[in-house]
């Protein structure tokens, strides 16, 4: 995994739900990771999907993906090229798909209230700092059990070595 | 109500002892995380995708067919041949790899069915790939939900880490009246204090207040928490819930209910009394009056009589929340002899085959036609905008389900109200957003 995202903010509110980033009447008739990108946040942003590019970041409020259990709503974004998640906080099930998926998903709630759509910002994963605006917010670095599935490229690679292993 | 962990004099939350219990410990640090093996694994028709998943794991079988549960709910009968494709691939996978419980096209939704098949039990724990997997907190399980992937890796290796949270204990006290239901309780506590008011936590509740409910009103309440943000939610379960499950588990396994009835309370975890608590909220059902969630989110909870008068195309009375025997009696008392407005249509989706038999047993499923009602196969339908009752743009929908999310059900240009059964169907029979209350006085047809 890339230590330094860089790259374009899209900016939401609070409580960002799995519908509104994936709808539901997609969930068993779309099975290909490309053809999820194009209805990602489909019920928020229609400009979202045809807009963004590789490495943008989606900046949220609280509960970010809040709602069902699909990881279509983490896979859809990563497969669009979002880089990264940053919220003030995330939905339980939300965070554990974006680590699943190897989608850093970031807790800070300071830049939140600190950046603006559009704004460029650089986050150093290693260090656990974010660069915006002439400006330094940090987070807590991700613990070593997660940056290995991380460096595994998701769960699903990380089983798979860990049960070849075995 | 409480039993102390063996040999250790620590305190513990439920939740802390079932996780314990789970990854084969005496004790459980909050904040730790712990490698836990289910007692069940649930999914529905994203099993096809999880098989997809599973089979790039390079494993050919599960981790122990008997822990798996299926259901084919959540488009139901299927209604397009890309669903259908889904469905069978489950039953083909089903078949490979002897998985017995496996629920069928119109059994009915995945949480009630495995609660009324007792496919889980107090003290249990249940890994679900659906975020209302909470919903067996009902009797006193730990359950909650998870991803694909995550699945996928638990059918593989029968295990997953899950960190141990933080508890908020909610006490209930005094009685509900004035029409009031325990999916109001839920309401009124999740937008009291916001939908992520117990995010990443698990819900305990206890009191004197606890027992008035019945086993169907502590589904609904406890499904809800999913709603609220929580890990998991636990109510502390008493003897009906007993009675109910071990009946049924008798049923099921052909033992004799009392031997049942002992495994059940052999299996049975409480909290300890000093249990350290993240905080603590005191709430009073007798001040709980009727109310609805306006859209789009699930926290915008206001007094019904606020929204009275709000015009609805659609009444939808069903899901894993709001879909049970109770809430089709409910709905029923409101309709008998009536009929639903010309405006609006009632869309009735019993939880499962058992609550359907049943309601047509007791002649509701009569009293809802006659009143003009549709009646749907057992499943999800449209809750969640995949089939059977979808809404237009521009349309208004009055709903027993638990989300209200913008394009939930199907298109982002239509209103979701969230309510009890006998608003919905008071809101039915009127056009507009009522109280059961008011239309008591309607002339019969």
């Amino acid at each position: 995994m890339e230590n330094v995202i860089e790259g374009k903010i899209w900016k939401y509110g609070d409580d960002v739900n799995t519908d509104v980033i994936f709808p539901g009447k997609y969930t068993y008739t779309i099975s290909d990771p490309s053809e999820m990108a194009k209805h990602a946040l489909e019920d928020l942003d229609p400009d979202f999907a045809e807009n963004v590019n590789a490495g943008d970041i989606i900046v949220g409020g609280s509960n970010w993906g809040n709602g069902s259990s699909r990881e279509q709503a983490v896979t859809c974004l990563k497969e669009a090229g979002v880089g990264a998640i940053i919220a003030k906080s995330f939905a339980r099930i939300y965070y554990r798909n974006c680590i699943n998926n190897a989608l850093p998903a970031i807790t800070c709630p300071d830049l939140v209230d600190n950046v603006e759509e559009g704004d460029t910002i650089a986050v150093h994963l290693k260090d656990g700092v974010i660069r915006a605006n002439d400006r330094e917010f940090r987070f807590p670095a991700f613990p070593v059990s997660v940056v290995e599935i991380f460096n595994a490229g998701g769960l699903l690679p990380y089983t798979r070595e860990r049960l070849a292993r075995e | 109500m409480s039993n102390q962990t063996n040999g250790s004099s620590r305190s513990q939350t439920f939740v802390q002892k079932v996780l314990a219990r789970g990854a084969g410990q005496e004790y459980a640090e909050i904040g730790e995380v712990v490698d836990v093996t289910p007692d069940r694994a649930l999914s529905h028709d994203n099993s096809a995708a999880i098989r997809g998943y599973f089979e790039s794991l390079g494993v050919t079988d599960v981790w122990d067919p008997e822990k798996l549960a299926i259901t084919l709910d959540h488009a139901a009968p299927a209604p397009t041949v890309k669903h259908a494709e889904n469905h069978s691939k489950i039953r083909e996978f089903v078949k490979e790899q002897g998985i017995s419980h496996f629920f069928e096209v119109g059994r009915g939704i995945c949480h009630q069915v495995l609660s009324e098949e007792a496919l889980i039990l107090p003290g249990q724990i249940i890994l679900g790939a659906d975020s209302h997997t909470p919903h067996f907190g009902w009797m006193g399980a730990f359950g909650t939900g998870i991803g694909r992937s995550e699945m996928a890796a638990t059918w593989a290796a029968g295990e997953l880490w899950l960190r141990v949270p933080e508890t908020i204990r909610v006490r209930l006290t005094g009685e509900l009246s004035n029409g009031a239901t325990s999916k109001d309780v839920a309401l009124s506590l999740i937008g009291q204090f916001g939908a992520d008011g117990a995010l990443y936590k698990s819900v305990e509740f206890t009191g004197d207040g606890v027992s008035q409910f019945t086993v169907e009103d502590r589904m609904v309440l406890i499904n809800m928490m999913a709603e609220f943000g929580a890990k998991n939610a636990y109510l502390e379960p008493d003897e009906s819930v007993f009675d109910w499950l071990a009946a049924r588990l008798a049923k099921r396994t052909g033992d004799s209910v009392e031997s049942c009835r002992q495994r059940i309370e052999e299996l049975v975890l409480y909290p300890d009394e000093d249990a350290e608590y993240d905080r603590t909220i005191d709430f009073d059902l007798s001040e709980i009056e009727p109310v609805v969630a306006k859209p789009h989110t699930v926290d915008n909870v206001v007094p019904l009589s606020e929204m009275e008068g709000t015009r609805v195309h659609q009444a939808y009375i069903g899901t894993c929340t709001n879909g049970r025997l109770s809430d089709i009696a409910a709905a029923a008392e409101v309709l008998r002899g009536k009929r639903i407005s010309p405006n609006t249509r009632l869309m009735v989706v019993p939880a499962s085959s058992e609550v359907l038999e049943q309601a047509t047993d007791l002649g509701y499923t009569s009293d809802l036609v006659k009143a003009g009602a549709v009646i749907s196969p057992p499943g999800c339908g449209a809750c969640m905008g995949n089939h059977m009752g979808v809404l237009a743009p521009g349309e208004v929908c009055i709903s027993s389900a638990n989300r209200n999310f913008q394009g939930r059900m199907g298109t982002r240009d239509a209103e979701i109200y969230l309510a009890n059964p006998a608003v919905v169907a008071a809101s039915a029979l009127a056009g507009y957003i009522t109280n059961p209350e008011n239309i008591k006085e309607e002339v019969e047809v």
